[in-house]
């Protein structure tokens, strides 16, 4: 049986640097970083008191008062990246065979804030459960998948990956093997988190995971910088259109990009801590270049998970080192974590976006806040150090790692016919 | 209108996102203001805490319009 082709034609962004695909493209290739003093609660007596919020979001404005108040931030950043994405793929879900388009989506946690909010009120009170009946449908992290689909009348299949920081890659990777397999004409995939409440803040702090470089949140996120010293939270939501390549042709489709691979592994080693030799992130970055047919001599760009922290970073570039022998001295490499933050379940449906982009503009968007090189690094390799570069960009590669140890990495395409 | 219907109309204003003129006291929760099952069970929770009462569910279950629930908690709502 032949695999059928799939390609990405709608895209739609919530980061914080910029709630729009555009916005936040630009902002990419400026090198614009998107950490300042959370705003959403009292910092006071938090380790680190920064992140990379989304900003100027209207949630009431979006959906109404009475929408909004029934969803989780991660449900209505889904809602509203999808909606841009929708529309930049010119869909009219009224003319197309709506039980074959399904939605798959990414979340490492789900609705974290709900889930504060109400068991405070609990300990609050004087043990009687009295919990809203919103509760559990606000905080189960497949509802955002289930909203997208009631919004636009999609009966396709409608799940969600849970896969920590690599949910959303898993998701994409979901819905190009239904695609490939001809399961379905369309998918509306993606991810979305929002972990930037007490719980969230404080839970990563105290795994000394997030960077505490209070006197210089701009900066704090430095991937692969000798002095980087943990992530910098994000949140937000990316939403990708994949369609099987006939289908996308039928209705004269915008092509961004071919989707050609993906692939899968766990490091088995440790709940949080990366494979000090990247062993399965290195497994993961062959298992997709095997799975595009292609070989390392034909990627172009890699957008690395590079979370910045002093382990994490180090085993990535051991794994790209494995698997892509010397012709990692003639790729760029780059993180947009130095700019977005880290957008957990969201980051892999962000990065795919970014690294898409990348190949329709042939520009790589840099990693920022390189200061001093560190020594473990070779110096012959191109981490696009602070400004964006240009090179024809025909395949790039997108990894996500997450806690777990669970790996995911996609590949895109220049679109040939 | 008593203190207590006024309260009760701005619990569902605010809950059920509808306009001040739609909560009429025949308008049923679910009919005319858009309530579902949750919605609805919500507003039984507001009203207690509103009031600080403890609505049994079989009475919740007799709660279906804006008069019921005004005239419910006008009987049980020490004043």
């Amino acid at each position: 049986m032949e695999f059928k082709r799939v390609v990405v034609t709608g895209l739609g962004a919530l980061t914080p640097i910029g709630n729009t695909v555009s916005e936040y493209w630009n902002s990419l290739i400026n090198g614009v970083s998107g950490a300042a003093f959370i705003k959403s609660f009292d910092v006071e007596k938090f380790k680190t008191k920064f992140a990379c919020e989304v900003k100027g979001f209207d949630a009431e404005g979006f959906l109404g008062r009475k929408e909004a108040r029934k969803l989780d931030p991660f449900v209505q950043y889904a809602l509203f990246s999808t909606e841009e994405a929708v529309k930049d793929a010119g869909l009219d879900f009224e003319k197309l065979d709506t039980s074959r388009i399904g939605v798959i989506w990414g979340s490492g946690i789900g609705g974290l804030k709900t889930f504060l909010d109400e068991v405070v009120n609990f300990a609050k009170g004087d043990g009687t459960p009295k919990f809203n009946p919103f509760f559990i449908p606000k905080m189960i992290a497949d509802i955002a998948p289930g909203h997208i689909s009631i919004k636009y009348g999609l009966r396709g299949p409608n799940f969600t990956t849970v896969s920590a920081c690599a949910s959303s890659n898993n998701s994409l990777i979901d819905a190009f093997n239904y695609l490939r397999l001809g399961k379905a004409n369309m998918f509306i995939t993606g991810g979305s988190e929002a972990i930037i409440n007490e719980a969230g803040i404080g839970g990563f702090n105290a795994m000394h995971a997030l960077s505490t470089r209070n006197d210089d949140p701009a900066t704090a996120s430095r991937p692969f910088d000798l002095d980087r010293d943990g992530f910098v939270a994000g949140e937000g939501a990316g939403t990708i259109i994949l369609e099987e390549l006939g289908h996308a042709l039928k209705r004269g489709a915008k092509i961004y990009a071919e989707m050609v691979g993906g692939g899968m592994s766990a490091d088995a080693y440790h709940m949080t801590a990366p494979h000090p030799e990247g062993l399965g992130a290195s497994l993961v970055m062959k298992a997709a270049l095997e799975d595009a047919g292609l070989t390392p001599a034909d990627i172009d760009y890699v957008n690395v998970h590079g979370t910045s922290t002093p382990i994490g970073d180090p085993q990535e570039v051991k794994a790209i080192t494995d698997a892509f022998g010397d012709r990692i001295y003639d790729i760029n490499i780059s993180s947009t974590k130095s700019m977005t933050g880290h957008l957990l379940g969201a980051a892999g449906a962000v990065e795919a976006i970014a690294s898409i982009l990348a190949i329709q503009n042939d520009i790589i968007p840099p990693t920022i806040n390189h200061f001093t090189d560190d020594p473990a690094f070779d110096p012959k390799i191109n981490f696009t150090f602070n400004k964006a570069q240009k090179r024809v960009v025909n395949v790039a590669q997108s990894n996500g790692f997450g806690f777990g140890g669970h790996n995911a990495s996609v590949i895109f395409k220049k679109y040939q016919q | 209108m008593s203190d207590i219907a006024s309260r009760v109309k701005a619990i569902i204003v605010e809950k059920l996102g509808v306009d001040e003129s739609e909560v009429t006291p025949e308008a049923s929760f679910t009919n005319d203001l858009g309530a579902d099952s949750l919605d609805t069970v919500e507003l039984i929770m507001e009203f207690e805490k509103e009031f600080n009462v403890a609505i049994p569910d079989d009475q919740a279950e007799t709660i279906g319009t804006v008069g019921q629930a005004v005239a419910y908690l006008e009987k049980n709502v020490k004043a």
